[in-house]
């Protein structure tokens, strides 16, 4: 069997940035993602990121997914892609499936788990047809792949990622017929929801979608107000010609992994669903195991990294890499840096219900 | 209209990169070395990736990064084969899924 010290599983923004830790700690360093190409999501974000000069902030998430790689490749960071974590046995003991034709068995002394989240969907009648898919598989498509999904799209949901996707869509040679928000007031930063807004793309908030139709392709969208009580107002309806239908009604964190490893859960709706109760180490109630990114709490991609830091930063302090007073202060500086991306009117309901979390955690 | 985003104001403009051959329901089409499936069958403005076990209901992408299983299809032979996080190989016979698939031309039985 192989053995290493620290296994990270998902190398997203907070894998990498926990693998890039615990190696400079010292650490051996396994980094484990089922996909061909490490980074995530980080490779689709070509907006400029928010937050202080600590968290990259002005910098687009792209450009900081190509630095993470480089680090990791100058730690020579060992990196197992196309390989599939598909279980945790007795605390430690990975079972991994590469290529989709090897089974391999890794121990290891601590797992990082950073899985990430997939995004919700919103069930109205024919939600299911081709043509109407999550904001962010449309944001992969065009960023990443280089592909329009459509040319008319309806957006759902006004959120950061209803508008960043929207804006990206636009740049991308689409057309955005109108952005739905079921709430009565719009849920996005204000310079991203202007941005949309002075490409005079319409918002219409207290408004949902009603019906999708299409035999094999989405080809309308039915829209309908809301009353205060979100229930539909009869005799509102029209009905818009669109052949994509983007859902960007937030995300649940991958956990299953985690759950499935004995991580015991705990329910945060501010942060996603159901996550791992876990410290603010980012240790779980299981001994070798700690998570960080959207598992921990759906957040941004900048809290992931400092995330990530903290894991790595905490399992090489648990495998007697780090002094404890070198531990203490960076443990301080890192807890601060993730304090002051949570503060302002979105991130302190997010601090909020971490803390809640942790001290759930201590009992 | 042409579906590839040939230039962005971000990004710039598309990179040229080897084309490969792929066959999608014995048609042959032209993909891009290292793309996803999902993104071959996007630029041929195919969406119609596979039916439903029950009802044989049109589905595509939904998630677009290989954790909804929407887009699984026949690859090779192989059922479930989820197209949006697997590059396409030259020659690669691909086929829209009914249900659970077909494995009798695949390796394993």
């Amino acid at each position: 069997m192989i053995q290493r010290e620290v296994v990270v599983v998902g190398a997203g923004p907070a894998g990498l940035c926990a693998s890039i830790e615990a190696r400079r700690k010292g650490a051996e360093v396994l980094l484990i993602d089922e996909n061909s190409r490490p980074g995530g999501q980080l490779f689709k974000q070509i907006h400029k990121f928010f937050g202080s000069k600590d968290h990259k902030a002005g910098i687009r998430g792209i450009n900081i997914g190509t630095q993470l790689l480089k680090d990791a490749q100058q730690l020579n960071i060992e990196t197992w892609l196309g390989c599939e974590v598909c279980g945790i046995f007795d605390e430690n003991e990975l079972w991994v499936v590469c290529n989709r034709d090897r089974s391999v068995r890794v121990k290891a002394e601590r797992i990082i788990l950073a899985t990430g989240a997939m995004e919700n969907s919103v069930n109205f009648p024919g939600w299911t047809l081709p043509g109407v898919m999550g904001a962010g598989a449309a944001q992969t498509m065009i960023n990443l792949h280089r592909v329009k999904p459509g040319d008319n799209i309806l957006m759902v949901g006004s959120g950061n990622v209803g508008v960043i996707v929207s804006y990206q869509l636009l740049q991308a040679g689409c057309n955005v017929v109108g952005i739905v928000e079921a709430a009565p007031q719009l849920g996005g930063y204000g310079v991203h929801t202007a941005k949309v807004r002075r490409a005079g793309v319409p918002f219409y908030t207290s408004h949902t979608v009603k019906k999708a139709e299409g035999v094999d392709h989405v080809r309308s969208a039915t829209v309908v107000k809301l009353d205060p009580a979100w229930n539909q107002i009869e005799g509102s309806e029209f009905t818009v010609s669109v052949d994509t239908i983007c859902i960007a009604a937030g995300l649940t964190p991958l956990a299953e992994l985690a759950f499935a490893s004995g991580c015991e859960p705990v329910y945060s709706p501010v942060l996603g669903g159901m996550v791992p109760l876990h410290d603010d180490h980012m240790h779980t109630s299981v001994s070798s195991i700690y998570i960080a990114g959207d598992i921990s709490g759906v957040e941004e991609a900048s809290t992931a990294m400092e995330e990530g830091r903290l894991a790595g930063l905490s399992a090489s302090h648990s495998l007697g890499y780090v002094d404890k007073d070198k531990f203490q202060k960076e443990f301080s500086q890192a807890v601060g840096r993730l304090n002051v991306l949570r503060s302002g009117l979105f991130g302190q309901k997010r601090l909020k219900a971490k803390e809640e979390i942790f001290t759930k955690k201590k009992g | 209209m042409e579906k590839r985003i040939t230039d962005h104001p971000v990004l710039g403009p598309l990179e040229d990169v080897k084309k490969v051959t792929i066959f999608v329901d014995g048609e042959l089409l032209e993909a891009r070395e290292g793309e996803m499936i999902a993104a071959a069958l996007f630029a041929n403005g195919r969406q119609y990736l596979r039916k439903t076990v029950k009802r044989h209901e049109p589905r595509g992408i939904y998630c677009a990064i290989g954790r909804c299983t929407d887009c699984v299809m026949m690859v090779n032979g192989v059922p479930n084969v989820r197209t949006c996080i697997t590059e396409v190989q030259e020659g690669m016979d691909i086929r829209t899924q009914d249900g659970l698939g077909d494995w009798s031309d695949g390796e394993t039985v």
